[in-house]
Formats: C-alpha cells, structure tokens, sequence
C-alpha cells in the first residue's frame, strides 16, 4: 500500500546518523533498513510522515514535516486559520 | 506536607480483569457507531493485571476505553502493571499525532504515580505508534525510565516480552487490510450527515421547480431521483472507496471516490430513464460527493501523509466545489426546459 509519488518531505542526513536503528524500530510503515552500519530510507513513498523517526533520532539525522494525513483535519486548519489539526473536540466531528 | 507520598499507591491501585464483559463489547460497537467517543474513558493511573511486583513490567497506555480493552484482553496470564496516561479519551495513535499521548505527559505519569518506588528496574513499554508524540531518550533523561517500544498493536505484546522485548518486523508494520477498513466505516457514515441532510432537502426542493413556478406535485413525483442519487453516491464515497481501497488503481483517494461517484451514476441511470441533462447533472454532484467522504477516509487510513493529502486536496477541493455548483445549476436548468 503506498500512497502518492514524491510528495513526502522525509530526510535522512547519513553524516548524522550512528546506526543506532530506533528509526527502524518505531516506524509504522518499514521505511529504514540498515546498511553498512547507518539507516537506509528503502522506499521514501512509504512515510507516512508521522514523524516518530525523526522526533526519536536523539542524533537529529532525521527530519520530516510532520502532521496528520487527514483531509477533514486539513479543512479544520483551513477554516480556523490554523495548522493542520486532527483535534475535532470543539466540532461534531468524531476524530480519528 | 505532600500526603499524597504516603499514599502506597502499588497496594491500592485496582486490578484489571483481562477478558472483556458484556458492557465492554456492547461499548465497543457503541464506539465503531460513533456514539459519546468523547466520553468513552479509563481513569488515568496505575492498574495491575494479575498480581505484579517491584519485578514486573510496566506498560503505557492511554485512556480512551477502547485501546485500554484491546490490550487488557491480550495480557491474560500475565502479571504486569499498566500506567493509563491521560489523553483526553483518544486513542494512542491520534493521540501522540496531537501531542496528548506525548513526552511530557508520559513523564508527568511516571512521576505523578512515583514508578521509581513501585518497581526496581528502570524500564517501561511504551505503545509504538505513541512515538510520534513520545521520544523516549528524553523520557529517560527526565525520569530514569528508559522508554521501550513494544510492538505497534496490542496483540502481539506477549509475543513480544517473551522474545526479550523485541518485536519482529512484522509487528511494527501497520497494515491496513479490509476487515480493519469495514470497521471504520460506520464511524464514517456519520460524518456529513447534517450536509448530506441538507443537499438532499436542497435538490428534493429543486425537483419541484418549474417553468411555471414551484409545482408541489412535481416535487413529490421527481424529487426521489435526486435524493436517491446523492444517497447511494455519499454510500458508495463512504462504503466502497474504503472497502475496496486497493482494487482502484488511482492513488489519490479523491479519484477513489469519484470513480464510485461515476460507477453509481451510471448505475443508477440504467435503472431509472431521465433527461440526458438531469443525468448528467447529478452526475457531477455525485461524483463530488462520493469523491469528498472518500477523500477524507485519509483520516482513518494508515499511510497517508500529510504532504500527500495537501497535494490532493490543492486540486480536488475546487473541482468538488465547481462539480457540485455545475450539477445544481444544470439541475435547475433541466426542471425549467
């Protein structure tokens, strides 16, 4: 399952990285692999761009725009001015 | 003086049943329906399953019922602690995306329940998908605790402690097949329901329009077409984009939609004879229709980014909005011809 093409803003400062691999272990969407020791984006169209890698990478390797994938979230920043947000709890919308 | 410190909290906290009741299941599809997912709550705090000790893991997790009954029900056996953090009744994964189930909460709870006197070793087992909100090398820099992250749903978690904490890749991956698809639908379903009222009422009402003015027995005799039409698009934008996610090639889910928005149509349209200008009409208001409640099934979906979604909606948006300007225009065209 992948979602669209070249869109993601996931990126990966090998430089940084220490093979440490907790980018590997929280990513809900096996983006990183291990190779020769460092962290390996395999296929960037797989993020999600939840952002677990990057806020756990105590290294700062990582980066990523990081917000919630939700076209009714979208709309709700749209309509009140504001980031992207999934907190629906002022409108009748049930979240996520 | 701070007598909530005497309090011995490892002696007092309740303990959790590890099967679900009645009520518990009843609740749950209360919660798939979307009925008071607001209210649907644990208090925050520590509970036991079966009889822990200073030796036991501590697992977190957060207070919506629902996620709290889904790992409950998967520990029978064990004998473990968990730490219910407050996430307002949302469950872990939005929560950490909106920062509830997040890094400071967690250290907040550990401290709040004061972890380092209830157990001797330094660890807890955090949900994987709360690591959008949670980096666990702070949580160990602020309280100790070093943060390990167990797998990403609840049923493999004693898969996962007996391996040592480890989880195989597999349980980290989030799929998304059809039978977790179909029960997030009926959530859905109630989204637009008050639009969706309303575009009905607008084009039953239309129906009765007239060159000679407003015809009430028009209304009633031709206003069923329309309020079908736009039904079974909303149903099939809601039912079928999801259910069948993967089968349509198109990978924005807006074009998702709009092909059951067309299929519908032309459903419909062989089924029931109208003028060429109505079909095409509620036409484009189907497919704007079906194309927006698929749109937002990006909400429920596992993988969509979102950089993604903000791409897709730039174009989808304006052409839902003209799509549905273009049908009621034409509609009311259609009546007065």
């Amino acid at each position: 399952m992948q979602y669209l093409k070249n869109v993601v803003t996931l990126n990966l400062n090998p430089a940084l990285c220490t093979g440490c691999g907790m980018c590997m272990v929280v990513c809900p969407r096996a983006v990183f692999q291990m190779r020769d020791k460092k962290a390996y984006i395999l296929d960037k169209d797989d993020c999600m761009e939840c952002g677990a890698c990057a806020l756990n990478c105590k290294h700062g390797a990582l980066t990523v725009r990081s917000g919630v994938g939700c076209a009714a979230g979208i709309l709700n920043g749209l309509l009140r001015g504001t980031e992207p947000s999934c907190d629906c709890s002022t409108s009748t919308k049930n979240c996520c | 003086m701070d007598f909530q410190s005497f309090k011995p909290v490892a002696i007092s906290a309740p303990t959790v049943s590890t099967s679900l009741d009645f009520k518990d299941r009843m609740g749950a599809v209360k919660m798939r329906l979307g009925f008071g997912r607001n209210h649907y709550r644990v208090e925050p705090g520590l509970y036991k399953v079966g009889k822990p000790d200073s030796q036991s893991d501590v697992l977190v997790s957060g207070n919506y019922k629902l996620s709290f009954d889904m790992l409950r029900k998967e520990l029978s056996g064990l004998n473990l602690w968990i730490l219910v953090i407050d996430t307002k009744g949302v469950n872990v994964w939005c929560a950490a995306g909106k920062g509830t189930f997040g890094t400071d909460n967690v250290v907040k709870s550990i401290k709040k329940v004061s972890l380092e006197h209830i157990v001797n070793h330094r660890n807890v087992i955090l949900p994987q998908l709360s690591a959008s909100g949670v980096a666990a090398h702070i949580v160990k820099e602020q309280t100790g605790f070093r943060g390990i992250f167990g797998p990403a749903l609840a049923r493999d978690i004693k898969a996962f402690i007996s391996a040592g904490y480890k989880a195989m890749p597999e349980m980290r991956k989030m799929n998304f097949p059809m039978k977790e698809r179909a029960k997030l639908i009926p959530n859905d379903f109630m989204y637009g329901k008050f639009q969706l009222l309303a575009i009905l009422a607008g084009f039953f009402f239309f129906a009765g329009l007239d060159r000679s003015g407003f015809l009430f027995e028009k209304m009633l005799s031709t206003g069923l077409f329309p309020v079908l039409n736009i039904f079974c698009a909303y149903i099939a934008g809601i039912v079928l984009g999801p259910l069948f996610l993967t089968w349509i090639p198109f990978r924005p889910f807006a074009m998702k939609g709009a092909f059951w928005g067309v299929v519908s149509t032309i459903g419909l349209n062989l089924i029931i004879h109208v003028s060429a200008m109505e079909g095409i009409a509620l036409g484009l208001v189907n497919v704007s229709v079906a194309s927006f409640m698929c749109m937002n099934f990006t909400g429920s979906s596992t993988y969509t980014s979102l950089s993604g979604v903000q791409k897709e909606m730039k174009l989808a948006v304006p052409l839902q909005i003209a799509f549905v300007a273009l049908g009621v225009i034409l509609y009311i065209l259609s009546k007065l011809v």
